[in-house]
């Protein structure tokens, strides 16, 4: 295996995006390995790569690491992205959790049937809107620092911003009342890794389109 | 804040249940707060004690705690129930994942109506047998050690152990095909803390009744139907 990660995922956001995002932050160069048709999935299921025959699944050190937590976890404690000790990885892990259940919502978007769609949308912008971005606008408005936690990057940024980008894509008015997310966005955007990940030609995947959803359905479902 | 965690979740198991478990096989005595009322809800709601307006909540060490992973992995860490390196937390991340992926079948089951709790169950057994417990069958046979990670007692235990009471609770002869799983399940439930937690009069929660989902549904205004995945 070589010395970098290698990501096996469908060409698309999905629950490796966030996964892309925090190797990205890190400043670590990953390589991907794309699962085109069913028949990928099942060649590595069968070769024994998928430990409860999911992707994601990421090789890193020598292991090959499944379970999005598990591998978002063991990436932010490798490269120092959570938290200086216990409690300040309580905060970035209550933050990061939140952040899940949002990217929950604005990831299955995508894949619903159309006539699911309409009522999910609104679910997932009054939560966007009511239940985490007020929560993270007054954690930045009351820590009054760059960043959420403590006084360094640290994952819950990176998957903030993830977040605040996507719900971008659907509403960007949104957030006409929370300065403090906008001013944040700007400033995480800028930092060196997240600028160049965030530029074209990078690895970052643009949202679905009907193209991919197709061949998702088809190698999962 | 007393010293002793507390916890605020309905009287049932639900997502608190993990953390139950957790508290007790690591010797850590806790209180409850039972939610039973709207009343109460929108109490704590208001109080600003629930960051994302979400059950379960733990006040610990000077925080309220809200989301079960962060729960869970904050327990785990400062009672040495997390591996002892990078590594050995990946792993037991792993298999977490696993046995909460497998739970999270059952959290949804009361909810259910006659018809698609069946098909649920049917379901949850098929999981258990085919993706899930041939894994940690496995893991123990390839390293033949008492504990799942690193020859010690920690989190992803706890937890396997849990799943397969619960599933057993579905199917009692679920582990049949399962000889390393039952001598681990045997094992592990010998573990004085875990076997305390086991005896009757424990605050351990018996299977969700009637009455438990009467009251989620009453307090969370939770009037919809739930479907099956």
């Amino acid at each position: 295996m070589s010395g970098k990660p290698k990501l096996h995922y469908f060409n698309g956001r999905g629950r490796m995006e966030p996964i892309r995002w925090l190797l990205a932050a890190a400043g670590v160069e990953f390589d991907e390995c794309f699962i085109e048709k069913k028949e990928d999935l099942t060649k590595l299921q069968n070769d024994g790569s998928l430990l409860f025959q999911q992707v994601p699944m990421v090789e890193i050190d020598g292991m090959k690491l499944v379970q999005t937590r598990a591998i978002m976890n063991y990436i932010a404690a490798k490269y120092n992205l959570c938290g200086k000790d216990l409690k300040e990885r309580a905060l970035i892990d209550m933050y990061v959790e939140g952040l899940f259940d949002l990217n929950e919502l604005l990831m299955t978007y995508e894949i619903l049937p159309a006539d699911k769609k309409v009522q999910h949308f609104a679910n997932m912008m009054d939560k966007a809107e009511n239940r985490y971005f007020p929560v993270f606008e007054k954690v930045l408005k009351d820590h009054a620092k760059d960043f959420l936690v403590g006084n360094q990057l640290s994952r819950a940024d990176v998957q903030l911003l993830e977040v605040i980008l996507m719900a971008d894509e659907y509403k960007p008015d949104m957030f006409s009342k929370f300065p403090f997310l906008q001013s944040f966005k700007a400033r995480i955007s800028a930092m060196p890794n997240i600028k160049k990940f965030l530029q074209p030609g990078s690895q970052r995947k643009p949202p679905s389109d009907d193209e991919v959803v197709d061949k998702v359905m088809k190698i999962f479902y | 804040m007393s010293a002793k965690p507390k916890l605020y979740y309905f009287d049932g198991r639900g997502k608190m249940e993990s953390i139950r478990w957790l508290l007790a096989a690591a010797g850590v005595e806790f209180e409850e707060e039972f939610l039973e009322t709207r009343d109460q809800y929108e109490k704590l709601l208001q109080s600003g004690s629930l960051l994302f307006q979400q059950v379960p909540m733990v006040e610990i060490d000077g925080m309220r705690m809200v989301q079960t992973r962060a729960i869970l992995s904050y327990i785990a860490a400062k009672y040495n129930l997390y591996g002892k390196d990078l590594k050995e937390r990946a792993l037991i991340d792993m298999y977490v994942g696993g046995t909460d992926d497998l739970m999270g079948f059952i959290l949804m089951f009361p909810f259910l109506s006659a018809e698609d709790k069946e098909k649920q169950r049917a379901f949850i057994v098929q999981k258990a047998t085919s993706r899930y417990f041939p894994v940690y069958e496995k893991v123990l046979k390839d390293h033949g050690q008492d504990f799942l990670v690193g020859n010690n007692f920690s989190w992803a235990d706890v937890h396997l152990l849990e799943a397969i009471l619960m599933v057993e609770e579905k199917k009692s002869d679920v582990l049949s095909g399962f000889p390393q799983l039952q001598a681990f399940k045997a094992r592990i439930s010998s573990i004085p803390a875990i076997k305390k937690f086991l005896e009757s009069g424990s605050q351990r929660k018996p299977v969700p009744d009637d009455k438990y989902v009467e009251t989620v549904r009453r307090v969370l205004r939770m009037y919809y139907d739930v479907k099956v995945n």
